[in-house]
Protein backbone atom coordinates (compact mmCIF):
# COMPACT_ATOMS: atom_id res chain seq x y z
CA UNK A 1 0.00 0.00 0.00
CA UNK A 2 2.98 2.43 0.95
CA UNK A 3 5.12 3.94 -1.70
CA UNK A 4 8.51 4.13 -0.58
CA UNK A 5 9.04 6.76 -3.20
CA UNK A 6 7.81 10.37 -2.86
CA UNK A 7 7.11 12.82 -5.30
CA UNK A 8 8.93 15.86 -5.12
CA UNK A 9 6.75 18.06 -5.12
CA UNK A 10 7.08 20.30 -2.57
CA UNK A 11 3.24 20.83 -0.95
CA UNK A 12 4.01 22.54 2.39
CA UNK A 13 7.33 24.16 3.48
CA UNK A 14 7.65 25.61 6.86
CA UNK A 15 10.67 27.61 8.13
CA UNK A 16 12.12 28.80 10.85
CA UNK A 17 8.57 28.71 12.77
CA UNK A 18 8.23 29.91 16.23
CA UNK A 19 4.86 29.97 18.51
CA UNK A 20 4.16 31.26 21.76
CA UNK A 21 0.90 30.95 23.69
CA UNK A 22 1.13 34.14 25.62
CA UNK A 23 4.62 34.30 27.23
CA UNK A 24 5.09 30.42 26.80
CA UNK A 25 6.99 29.14 23.17
CA UNK A 26 4.97 25.86 22.17
CA UNK A 27 7.18 25.66 18.57
CA UNK A 28 10.62 26.29 18.59
CA UNK A 29 12.25 26.92 14.64
CA UNK A 30 10.41 24.16 13.19
CA UNK A 31 11.96 23.60 9.46
CA UNK A 32 9.80 20.90 7.82
CA UNK A 33 8.82 20.58 4.03
CA UNK A 34 6.26 18.51 2.60
CA UNK A 35 6.28 16.41 -0.49
CA UNK A 36 2.62 16.91 -2.49
CA UNK A 37 0.37 13.57 -2.34
CA UNK A 38 1.58 12.09 0.62
CA UNK A 39 1.00 11.06 3.79
CA UNK A 40 2.82 13.04 7.14
CA UNK A 41 2.20 12.09 10.47
CA UNK A 42 3.21 13.80 13.13
CA UNK A 43 3.80 11.53 16.46
CA UNK A 44 5.66 12.64 19.83
CA UNK A 45 4.30 12.67 23.30
CA UNK A 46 1.26 15.04 24.35
CA UNK A 47 1.96 18.45 24.78
CA UNK A 48 4.89 18.21 22.00
CA UNK A 49 3.54 20.54 20.09
CA UNK A 50 2.46 18.00 17.37
CA UNK A 51 -0.97 19.21 16.85
CA UNK A 52 0.04 22.92 17.35
CA UNK A 53 1.66 23.15 14.11
CA UNK A 54 -0.95 21.45 12.39
CA UNK A 55 -3.39 23.91 13.41
CA UNK A 56 -0.73 26.78 12.30
CA UNK A 57 -0.86 25.57 8.56
CA UNK A 58 -4.26 26.25 8.05
CA UNK A 59 -4.54 29.18 10.44
CA UNK A 60 -6.91 27.53 12.83
CA UNK A 61 -4.86 29.14 16.14
CA UNK A 62 -5.80 32.43 15.02
CA UNK A 63 -8.84 31.55 16.72
CA UNK A 64 -6.59 31.57 20.11
CA UNK A 65 -6.34 35.16 20.75
CA UNK A 66 -2.92 34.99 22.67
CA UNK A 67 -1.29 33.21 20.02
CA UNK A 68 1.62 34.77 18.38
CA UNK A 69 3.62 32.92 15.68
CA UNK A 70 6.72 34.05 13.70
CA UNK A 71 8.40 32.60 10.58
CA UNK A 72 6.78 31.49 7.74
CA UNK A 73 4.76 28.91 6.07
CA UNK A 74 4.58 28.44 2.50
CA UNK A 75 1.43 26.15 0.86
CA UNK A 76 1.99 26.04 -2.88
CA UNK A 77 4.98 28.50 -2.65
CA UNK A 78 3.05 31.36 -1.19
CA UNK A 79 3.36 32.72 2.78
CA UNK A 80 0.63 32.07 4.73
CA UNK A 81 1.29 34.72 7.37
CA UNK A 82 1.79 36.73 4.55
CA UNK A 83 -0.54 39.95 4.98
CA UNK A 84 -2.32 39.48 1.59
CA UNK A 85 -3.53 36.40 2.83
CA UNK A 86 -6.93 35.56 2.58
CA UNK A 87 -7.66 33.11 5.50
CA UNK A 88 -11.15 31.92 3.93
CA UNK A 89 -9.52 30.66 0.89
CA UNK A 90 -6.69 29.09 2.72
CA UNK A 91 -8.94 26.93 4.78
CA UNK A 92 -10.22 26.19 1.72
CA UNK A 93 -7.44 24.44 0.26
CA UNK A 94 -6.66 23.32 3.51
CA UNK A 95 -9.31 21.82 5.31
CA UNK A 96 -9.01 19.87 8.90
CA UNK A 97 -10.29 16.67 10.14
CA UNK A 98 -10.80 17.06 13.92
CA UNK A 99 -10.15 14.46 16.98
CA UNK A 100 -13.59 14.86 17.69
CA UNK A 101 -16.38 14.19 15.10
CA UNK A 102 -18.09 17.46 14.87
CA UNK A 103 -20.94 16.68 12.56
CA UNK A 104 -23.71 19.77 12.48
CA UNK A 105 -26.98 19.04 14.44
CA UNK A 106 -28.40 19.29 10.67
CA UNK A 107 -29.09 16.09 8.05
CA UNK A 108 -26.54 14.36 6.80
CA UNK A 109 -27.32 15.86 2.97
CA UNK A 110 -27.37 18.91 4.91
CA UNK A 111 -23.80 18.41 6.55
CA UNK A 112 -21.98 17.84 3.42
CA UNK A 113 -23.41 20.20 1.24
CA UNK A 114 -22.96 22.94 3.74
CA UNK A 115 -19.32 23.99 2.43
CA UNK A 116 -20.03 23.72 -1.45
CA UNK A 117 -23.53 26.21 -0.39
CA UNK A 118 -21.06 28.76 1.24
CA UNK A 119 -18.93 28.30 -1.53
CA UNK A 120 -21.34 29.17 -3.85
CA UNK A 121 -23.17 26.48 -4.95
CA UNK A 122 -27.05 26.67 -4.54
CA UNK A 123 -28.13 24.69 -7.56
CA UNK A 124 -30.12 21.51 -6.45
CA UNK A 125 -28.51 18.94 -9.12
CA UNK A 126 -25.03 19.99 -8.43
CA UNK A 127 -25.41 19.58 -4.70
CA UNK A 128 -26.49 15.81 -5.28
CA UNK A 129 -23.82 15.09 -7.01
CA UNK A 130 -21.59 16.66 -4.48
CA UNK A 131 -23.21 14.67 -1.66
CA UNK A 132 -23.11 11.59 -3.48
CA UNK A 133 -19.46 11.90 -4.87
CA UNK A 134 -18.12 13.07 -1.08
CA UNK A 135 -19.95 10.12 0.65
CA UNK A 136 -18.43 7.55 -1.76
CA UNK A 137 -15.01 8.58 -1.54
CA UNK A 138 -15.31 8.58 2.23
CA UNK A 139 -16.90 4.94 2.08
CA UNK A 140 -20.19 5.74 3.48
CA UNK A 141 -22.17 5.72 0.61
CA UNK A 142 -23.60 2.52 1.09
CA UNK A 143 -24.51 3.19 5.00
CA UNK A 144 -25.48 6.58 4.96
CA UNK A 145 -27.58 6.29 0.81
CA UNK A 146 -31.16 5.72 2.65
CA UNK A 147 -30.90 7.90 5.23
CA UNK A 148 -29.38 11.35 3.70
CA UNK A 149 -32.43 13.56 5.70
CA UNK A 150 -32.10 11.98 8.84
CA UNK A 151 -29.99 13.90 11.31
CA UNK A 152 -25.90 13.22 11.50
CA UNK A 153 -26.29 12.81 15.39
CA UNK A 154 -27.88 9.94 14.64
CA UNK A 155 -24.44 7.65 13.51
CA UNK A 156 -22.13 5.89 15.11
CA UNK A 157 -19.00 7.55 16.22
CA UNK A 158 -16.77 5.95 13.19
CA UNK A 159 -19.71 7.01 10.52
CA UNK A 160 -19.61 10.17 12.40
CA UNK A 161 -16.12 10.88 11.41
CA UNK A 162 -16.27 9.70 8.06
CA UNK A 163 -18.75 11.96 7.24
CA UNK A 164 -16.63 14.85 8.49
CA UNK A 165 -13.93 13.97 5.99
CA UNK A 166 -16.87 13.79 3.14
CA UNK A 167 -18.07 16.68 4.48
CA UNK A 168 -14.28 18.12 4.14
CA UNK A 169 -14.08 16.58 0.43
CA UNK A 170 -16.75 18.53 -0.54
CA UNK A 171 -15.35 21.83 -0.90
CA UNK A 172 -12.22 19.87 -2.60
CA UNK A 173 -9.23 21.02 -0.56
CA UNK A 174 -5.30 20.27 -1.80
CA UNK A 175 -4.33 19.70 1.59
CA UNK A 176 -6.02 17.67 4.39
CA UNK A 177 -4.98 17.98 7.82
CA UNK A 178 -6.10 15.03 10.74
CA UNK A 179 -5.84 16.13 14.09
CA UNK A 180 -5.48 12.83 16.00
CA UNK A 181 -8.71 11.75 13.29
CA UNK A 182 -9.16 8.02 14.84
CA UNK A 183 -8.70 8.60 18.74
CA UNK A 184 -12.15 8.76 20.03
CA UNK A 185 -13.20 5.54 17.70
CA UNK A 186 -13.15 1.86 17.91
CA UNK A 187 -10.70 -0.19 16.44
CA UNK A 188 -12.77 -1.35 12.85
CA UNK A 189 -14.08 2.54 12.81
CA UNK A 190 -9.96 3.07 12.72
CA UNK A 191 -9.16 0.89 10.39
CA UNK A 192 -11.65 2.38 7.75
CA UNK A 193 -9.97 5.55 8.21
CA UNK A 194 -6.89 4.45 7.66
CA UNK A 195 -8.00 2.47 4.60
CA UNK A 196 -9.42 5.39 3.46
CA UNK A 197 -6.32 7.72 4.41
CA UNK A 198 -4.55 5.36 1.66
CA UNK A 199 -7.12 5.69 -1.01
CA UNK A 200 -7.04 9.64 -0.41
CA UNK A 201 -3.32 10.26 -0.72
CA UNK A 202 -4.01 9.33 -4.47
CA UNK A 203 -5.23 13.17 -4.66
CA UNK A 204 -4.32 14.98 -1.24
CA UNK A 205 -1.80 15.74 0.26
CA UNK A 206 -2.25 14.23 3.70
CA UNK A 207 -0.85 15.24 7.50
CA UNK A 208 -1.99 13.26 10.25
CA UNK A 209 -1.17 13.60 13.90
CA UNK A 210 -1.17 10.72 16.12
CA UNK A 211 -0.77 9.24 19.05
CA UNK A 212 -0.64 5.72 18.10
CA UNK A 213 3.02 4.71 16.53
CA UNK A 214 1.83 1.53 14.74
CA UNK A 215 -0.81 3.81 13.05
CA UNK A 216 2.05 5.93 11.78
CA UNK A 217 3.83 2.97 10.51
CA UNK A 218 1.11 1.39 8.75
CA UNK A 219 -0.02 4.88 6.45
CA UNK A 220 2.91 7.15 6.31
CA UNK A 221 5.16 8.49 3.71
CA UNK A 222 7.41 10.03 6.31
CA UNK A 223 7.51 11.04 9.79
CA UNK A 224 8.16 13.78 12.18
CA UNK A 225 8.65 13.38 15.82
CA UNK A 226 8.20 15.80 18.25
CA UNK A 227 9.39 16.56 21.68
CA UNK A 228 9.01 19.27 23.81
CA UNK A 229 8.45 21.96 20.93
CA UNK A 230 11.05 21.05 18.87
CA UNK A 231 10.81 18.18 16.03
CA UNK A 232 13.87 15.99 16.71
CA UNK A 233 13.67 13.91 13.43
CA UNK A 234 11.51 14.07 9.73
CA UNK A 235 12.59 11.25 7.62
CA UNK A 236 10.53 8.43 5.54
CA UNK A 237 8.53 6.14 7.63
CA UNK A 238 10.43 2.69 7.65
CA UNK A 239 13.70 4.48 8.25
CA UNK A 240 12.29 6.58 11.08
CA UNK A 241 10.80 3.40 12.82
CA UNK A 242 13.53 0.59 12.08
CA UNK A 243 16.79 3.11 11.92
CA UNK A 244 16.12 6.42 13.75
CA UNK A 245 18.90 9.01 13.66
CA UNK A 246 18.69 10.79 16.77
CA UNK A 247 18.65 8.93 20.34
CA UNK A 248 15.82 10.58 21.45
CA UNK A 249 13.30 9.39 18.69
CA UNK A 250 14.55 5.55 19.65
CA UNK A 251 14.18 6.16 22.80
CA UNK A 252 10.30 7.16 22.12
CA UNK A 253 9.68 4.49 19.59
CA UNK A 254 11.28 1.89 21.61
CA UNK A 255 8.73 2.93 24.09
CA UNK A 256 10.83 4.39 26.97
CA UNK A 257 9.24 7.04 27.55
CA UNK A 258 5.75 8.88 26.55
CA UNK B 1 -27.77 2.07 57.46
CA UNK B 2 -28.00 6.01 58.16
CA UNK B 3 -27.37 7.17 54.37
CA UNK B 4 -29.94 4.83 53.20
CA UNK B 5 -32.73 6.25 55.53
CA UNK B 6 -31.36 10.17 54.70
CA UNK B 7 -31.34 9.09 50.94
CA UNK B 8 -35.09 7.64 51.51
CA UNK B 9 -35.80 10.90 53.26
CA UNK B 10 -34.60 13.49 50.96
CA UNK B 11 -36.48 11.43 47.93
CA UNK B 12 -39.69 11.87 49.99
CA UNK B 13 -38.90 15.42 50.58
CA UNK B 14 -38.66 16.48 46.90
CA UNK B 15 -41.33 14.16 45.37
CA UNK B 16 -43.52 16.01 47.82
CA UNK B 17 -41.84 19.53 46.90
CA UNK B 18 -42.67 18.46 43.44
CA UNK B 19 -46.74 17.66 44.10
CA UNK B 20 -46.75 20.29 46.23
CA UNK B 21 -45.73 23.14 43.14
CA UNK B 22 -48.42 21.04 40.79
CA UNK B 23 -50.63 21.26 43.56
CA UNK B 24 -50.31 25.15 44.18
CA UNK B 25 -50.59 25.57 40.07
CA UNK B 26 -53.60 23.45 39.57
CA UNK B 27 -55.55 24.83 42.06
CA UNK B 28 -54.46 28.72 40.74
CA UNK B 29 -55.49 27.30 37.33
CA UNK B 30 -58.57 26.37 38.69
CA UNK B 31 -59.51 29.08 40.00
CA UNK B 32 -58.98 31.38 37.76
CA UNK B 33 -60.37 29.47 34.97
CA UNK B 34 -63.94 28.24 36.87
CA UNK B 35 -64.32 31.92 37.91
CA UNK B 36 -63.61 33.58 34.70
CA UNK B 37 -64.20 30.72 31.43
CA UNK B 38 -68.23 30.86 32.19
CA UNK B 39 -67.54 35.12 31.21
CA UNK B 40 -65.68 34.46 27.84
CA UNK B 41 -68.36 34.38 25.65
CA UNK B 42 -67.68 35.75 21.71
CA UNK B 43 -69.20 38.98 22.79
CA UNK B 44 -67.33 39.54 25.96
CA UNK B 45 -63.54 38.57 24.28
CA UNK B 46 -64.60 40.77 20.85
CA UNK B 47 -66.92 43.27 21.82
CA UNK B 48 -66.27 46.97 22.71
CA UNK B 49 -65.79 47.94 26.55
CA UNK B 50 -68.64 49.96 28.36
CA UNK B 51 -67.78 52.94 30.58
CA UNK B 52 -70.80 53.15 33.24
CA UNK B 53 -73.38 49.77 32.18
CA UNK B 54 -72.80 46.58 32.37
CA UNK B 55 -71.71 43.61 29.54
CA UNK B 56 -68.86 45.35 27.89
CA UNK B 57 -66.42 42.94 26.09
CA UNK B 58 -62.85 43.51 25.70
CA UNK B 59 -61.91 43.32 21.99
CA UNK B 60 -59.81 46.18 21.71
CA UNK B 61 -57.47 45.43 24.56
CA UNK B 62 -57.01 41.91 23.25
CA UNK B 63 -55.87 43.17 19.75
CA UNK B 64 -54.03 46.14 21.83
CA UNK B 65 -52.40 43.26 23.45
CA UNK B 66 -50.57 41.34 21.14
CA UNK B 67 -50.47 44.89 18.56
CA UNK B 68 -48.09 46.43 21.38
CA UNK B 69 -46.71 42.59 21.73
CA UNK B 70 -45.75 42.22 18.39
CA UNK B 71 -44.77 46.18 17.87
CA UNK B 72 -41.71 45.43 21.10
CA UNK B 73 -40.62 42.20 19.78
CA UNK B 74 -40.21 44.30 16.58
CA UNK B 75 -38.31 46.70 18.26
CA UNK B 76 -36.19 44.52 20.89
CA UNK B 77 -35.45 41.73 18.88
CA UNK B 78 -32.63 43.13 16.34
CA UNK B 79 -31.27 45.11 19.19
CA UNK B 80 -31.37 42.32 21.57
CA UNK B 81 -29.88 39.47 19.27
CA UNK B 82 -27.21 41.63 17.29
CA UNK B 83 -26.15 42.63 21.06
CA UNK B 84 -26.19 39.59 22.14
CA UNK B 85 -24.31 38.31 18.75
CA UNK B 86 -21.20 40.70 18.79
CA UNK B 87 -21.04 40.19 22.85
CA UNK B 88 -20.42 36.33 22.32
CA UNK B 89 -18.86 36.40 18.97
CA UNK B 90 -17.01 39.44 18.10
CA UNK B 91 -16.37 42.03 21.23
CA UNK B 92 -12.94 41.42 22.41
CA UNK B 93 -12.13 40.60 26.55
CA UNK B 94 -11.41 43.62 27.82
CA UNK B 95 -12.92 46.52 30.01
CA UNK B 96 -15.29 48.18 27.50
CA UNK B 97 -16.95 44.71 26.89
CA UNK B 98 -17.38 43.85 30.59
CA UNK B 99 -18.84 47.28 31.29
CA UNK B 100 -21.39 46.47 28.25
CA UNK B 101 -22.26 43.07 29.93
CA UNK B 102 -22.37 44.82 33.53
CA UNK B 103 -24.68 47.26 32.20
CA UNK B 104 -27.27 45.09 30.71
CA UNK B 105 -27.21 42.98 33.47
CA UNK B 106 -27.83 45.71 36.01
CA UNK B 107 -30.91 47.15 33.24
CA UNK B 108 -32.39 43.83 33.22
CA UNK B 109 -32.98 43.93 37.05
CA UNK B 110 -34.34 47.78 36.88
CA UNK B 111 -37.94 46.99 38.33
CA UNK B 112 -40.53 47.43 35.15
CA UNK B 113 -41.91 50.60 37.04
CA UNK B 114 -38.91 52.61 36.91
CA UNK B 115 -38.74 52.19 32.83
CA UNK B 116 -42.65 53.26 33.15
CA UNK B 117 -41.80 56.42 34.35
CA UNK B 118 -38.81 56.57 31.97
CA UNK B 119 -41.26 56.40 29.66
CA UNK B 120 -44.07 58.41 30.32
CA UNK B 121 -41.16 60.85 30.58
CA UNK B 122 -39.44 60.53 27.37
CA UNK B 123 -42.55 59.43 25.33
CA UNK B 124 -45.78 61.24 26.77
CA UNK B 125 -44.39 64.50 28.58
CA UNK B 126 -40.88 65.23 26.67
CA UNK B 127 -41.89 64.34 23.24
CA UNK B 128 -45.34 65.07 24.04
CA UNK B 129 -47.03 62.35 22.25
CA UNK B 130 -49.34 61.28 25.01
CA UNK B 131 -50.46 58.19 25.91
CA UNK B 132 -49.51 56.12 22.50
CA UNK B 133 -49.08 52.48 21.66
CA UNK B 134 -45.79 53.22 20.04
CA UNK B 135 -44.42 55.04 23.45
CA UNK B 136 -45.85 51.78 25.55
CA UNK B 137 -43.98 49.19 22.64
CA UNK B 138 -41.02 51.04 23.01
CA UNK B 139 -40.76 51.41 26.54
CA UNK B 140 -41.65 47.60 26.70
CA UNK B 141 -38.87 46.83 24.22
CA UNK B 142 -36.74 48.74 26.72
CA UNK B 143 -37.50 46.37 29.44
CA UNK B 144 -36.95 43.26 27.27
CA UNK B 145 -33.74 44.15 25.26
CA UNK B 146 -31.30 43.01 28.54
CA UNK B 147 -33.12 40.35 28.92
CA UNK B 148 -33.13 39.49 24.90
CA UNK B 149 -29.15 40.53 25.42
CA UNK B 150 -28.52 37.99 28.12
CA UNK B 151 -30.44 35.15 26.77
CA UNK B 152 -28.54 35.91 22.80
CA UNK B 153 -25.17 35.85 24.54
CA UNK B 154 -25.65 32.01 27.25
CA UNK B 155 -27.15 30.26 24.10
CA UNK B 156 -24.10 31.04 21.62
CA UNK B 157 -21.86 30.72 23.94
CA UNK B 158 -23.83 27.33 25.10
CA UNK B 159 -22.62 26.26 21.36
CA UNK B 160 -19.53 23.57 21.36
CA UNK B 161 -16.69 25.38 19.53
CA UNK B 162 -16.10 22.57 17.73
CA UNK B 163 -19.15 23.79 15.54
CA UNK B 164 -17.58 26.99 15.17
CA UNK B 165 -13.71 24.99 13.97
CA UNK B 166 -16.20 22.88 11.73
CA UNK B 167 -17.23 25.88 9.90
CA UNK B 168 -14.46 27.87 9.50
CA UNK B 169 -11.90 25.24 8.44
CA UNK B 170 -14.30 24.32 5.37
CA UNK B 171 -13.31 28.16 4.29
CA UNK B 172 -16.83 29.66 5.82
CA UNK B 173 -16.31 33.39 6.82
CA UNK B 174 -17.34 34.37 10.56
CA UNK B 175 -20.72 35.54 8.95
CA UNK B 176 -21.62 32.30 7.08
CA UNK B 177 -20.35 30.38 10.44
CA UNK B 178 -22.89 32.20 12.88
CA UNK B 179 -25.76 32.45 10.53
CA UNK B 180 -25.90 28.92 9.19
CA UNK B 181 -24.61 27.19 12.47
CA UNK B 182 -24.57 28.82 15.34
CA UNK B 183 -28.12 30.50 15.28
CA UNK B 184 -29.92 27.51 14.04
CA UNK B 185 -28.33 25.54 16.92
CA UNK B 186 -28.79 27.49 19.65
CA UNK B 187 -32.81 28.48 18.37
CA UNK B 188 -34.45 26.24 20.94
CA UNK B 189 -32.65 28.66 23.23
CA UNK B 190 -33.25 31.71 21.65
CA UNK B 191 -37.00 30.94 21.59
CA UNK B 192 -37.08 30.26 24.78
CA UNK B 193 -36.18 33.54 25.20
CA UNK B 194 -38.64 34.86 23.01
CA UNK B 195 -40.82 33.44 24.83
CA UNK B 196 -40.32 34.37 28.10
CA UNK B 197 -39.68 37.98 26.80
CA UNK B 198 -42.88 37.90 25.09
CA UNK B 199 -44.81 36.33 27.65
CA UNK B 200 -43.82 39.06 30.34
CA UNK B 201 -44.72 41.47 27.99
CA UNK B 202 -48.06 40.09 27.58
CA UNK B 203 -48.21 40.68 31.52
CA UNK B 204 -46.79 43.69 31.68
CA UNK B 205 -48.81 46.62 33.38
CA UNK B 206 -47.30 49.06 35.50
CA UNK B 207 -44.90 50.63 32.15
CA UNK B 208 -48.28 50.51 29.85
CA UNK B 209 -50.25 52.35 32.37
CA UNK B 210 -47.30 55.05 32.53
CA UNK B 211 -46.79 54.87 28.46
CA UNK B 212 -50.29 53.21 26.15
CA UNK B 213 -52.92 54.66 28.92
CA UNK B 214 -56.28 52.86 30.33
CA UNK B 215 -58.30 53.90 27.20
CA UNK B 216 -58.89 52.62 23.68
CA UNK B 217 -59.95 53.95 20.53
CA UNK B 218 -63.24 53.97 19.57
CA UNK B 219 -62.28 51.87 16.28
CA UNK B 220 -61.41 48.54 16.70
CA UNK B 221 -59.05 47.21 15.69
CA UNK B 222 -57.05 50.31 15.66
CA UNK B 223 -53.73 49.78 13.82
CA UNK B 224 -53.12 54.12 14.42
CA UNK B 225 -49.50 54.27 16.34
CA UNK B 226 -50.82 57.40 18.01
CA UNK B 227 -53.41 56.36 19.66
CA UNK B 228 -53.62 55.22 23.04
CA UNK B 229 -54.06 51.51 23.67
CA UNK B 230 -55.04 50.11 26.78
CA UNK B 231 -53.79 45.95 26.97
CA UNK B 232 -56.04 43.10 28.94
CA UNK B 233 -53.53 42.93 31.48
CA UNK B 234 -54.29 47.13 31.76
CA UNK B 235 -57.40 46.27 32.06
CA UNK B 236 -57.78 44.00 35.00
CA UNK B 237 -55.69 46.79 36.51
CA UNK B 238 -58.01 49.28 35.99
CA UNK B 239 -61.69 47.75 36.31
CA UNK B 240 -60.47 46.32 39.48
CA UNK B 241 -59.35 49.87 40.55
CA UNK B 242 -61.44 52.37 39.08
CA UNK B 243 -63.50 51.34 36.51
CA UNK B 244 -67.83 52.14 37.33
CA UNK B 245 -69.32 49.73 35.43
CA UNK B 246 -71.58 47.11 37.85
CA UNK B 247 -70.03 44.08 36.18
CA UNK B 248 -66.35 44.79 37.33
CA UNK B 249 -66.32 41.72 39.16
CA UNK B 250 -67.47 39.32 36.38
CA UNK B 251 -65.29 41.37 33.94
CA UNK B 252 -61.99 41.29 35.62
CA UNK B 253 -62.28 37.31 36.37
CA UNK B 254 -63.26 36.63 32.68
CA UNK B 255 -60.42 39.02 31.85
CA UNK B 256 -57.96 37.26 33.90
CA UNK B 257 -59.15 33.91 32.37
CA UNK B 258 -58.79 35.04 28.85
CA UNK B 259 -54.84 36.62 29.99
CA UNK B 260 -53.80 33.03 31.05
CA UNK B 261 -55.39 31.29 28.06
CA UNK B 262 -53.88 34.10 25.73
CA UNK B 263 -50.25 33.76 27.66
CA UNK B 264 -50.82 29.40 27.21
CA UNK B 265 -51.55 29.35 23.28
CA UNK B 266 -49.07 32.03 22.72
CA UNK B 267 -46.43 29.40 24.37
CA UNK B 268 -47.71 26.68 23.05
CA UNK B 269 -47.35 28.47 19.39
CA UNK B 270 -43.64 28.87 20.10
CA UNK B 271 -42.55 25.93 21.74
CA UNK B 272 -43.75 23.03 19.73
CA UNK B 273 -42.49 24.15 16.45
CA UNK B 274 -39.03 24.76 18.31
CA UNK B 275 -39.59 21.17 19.77
CA UNK B 276 -39.85 19.98 16.52
CA UNK B 277 -37.05 21.36 14.99
CA UNK B 278 -34.91 20.47 18.04
CA UNK B 279 -36.27 16.65 17.92
CA UNK B 280 -34.89 16.67 13.94
CA UNK B 281 -31.56 18.44 14.23
CA UNK B 282 -30.91 15.37 17.45
CA UNK B 283 -32.37 12.94 14.75
CA UNK B 284 -34.97 11.68 17.29
CA UNK B 285 -37.92 12.20 15.18
CA UNK B 286 -37.94 11.01 11.43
Amino acid sequence: MKTSAVSMNEKIRVQGLDLYYGENQALYEIDLSVPEGSITAFIGPSGCGKSTLLRTLNRMNDLIPSVKITGSVLVDGENIYGAETDVVHLRKNVGMVFQRPNPFPMSIYDNIAYGPRIHGIRRKKDLDVIVERSLKQAALWDEAKDRLNKSALGLSGGQQQRLCIARLLAVEPKVLLMDEPTSALDPISTLKVEELTQELKEKYTIIIVTHNMQQAARISDTTAFFLNGVMVEHGETDKLFTNPSDKRTEDYITGRFG
Amino acid sequence: MKTKLTDKLATGFFWLIGFLILGILSWFLWYILSAGVPHLTLDFIFGKPEEVKAGGGVGPMLFNSFYILALSLLFSLPFGIGAGIWLAEYAKKNWFTDLVRLSTEMLASVPSIVFGLFGSLLFVTWMGLGFTILGGALTLALLNLPVLVRVTEETLRAVPDSYREASLALGSTKWQMIRKVLIPTSLPGLVTGITLVAGRALGESAILIFTAGVSVSRFAPDFNLFASGETLSVHLWYIRSEALVPDAMSIAEGTAALLIIVVLILNLLIALPSRYLQRKAAGKSS
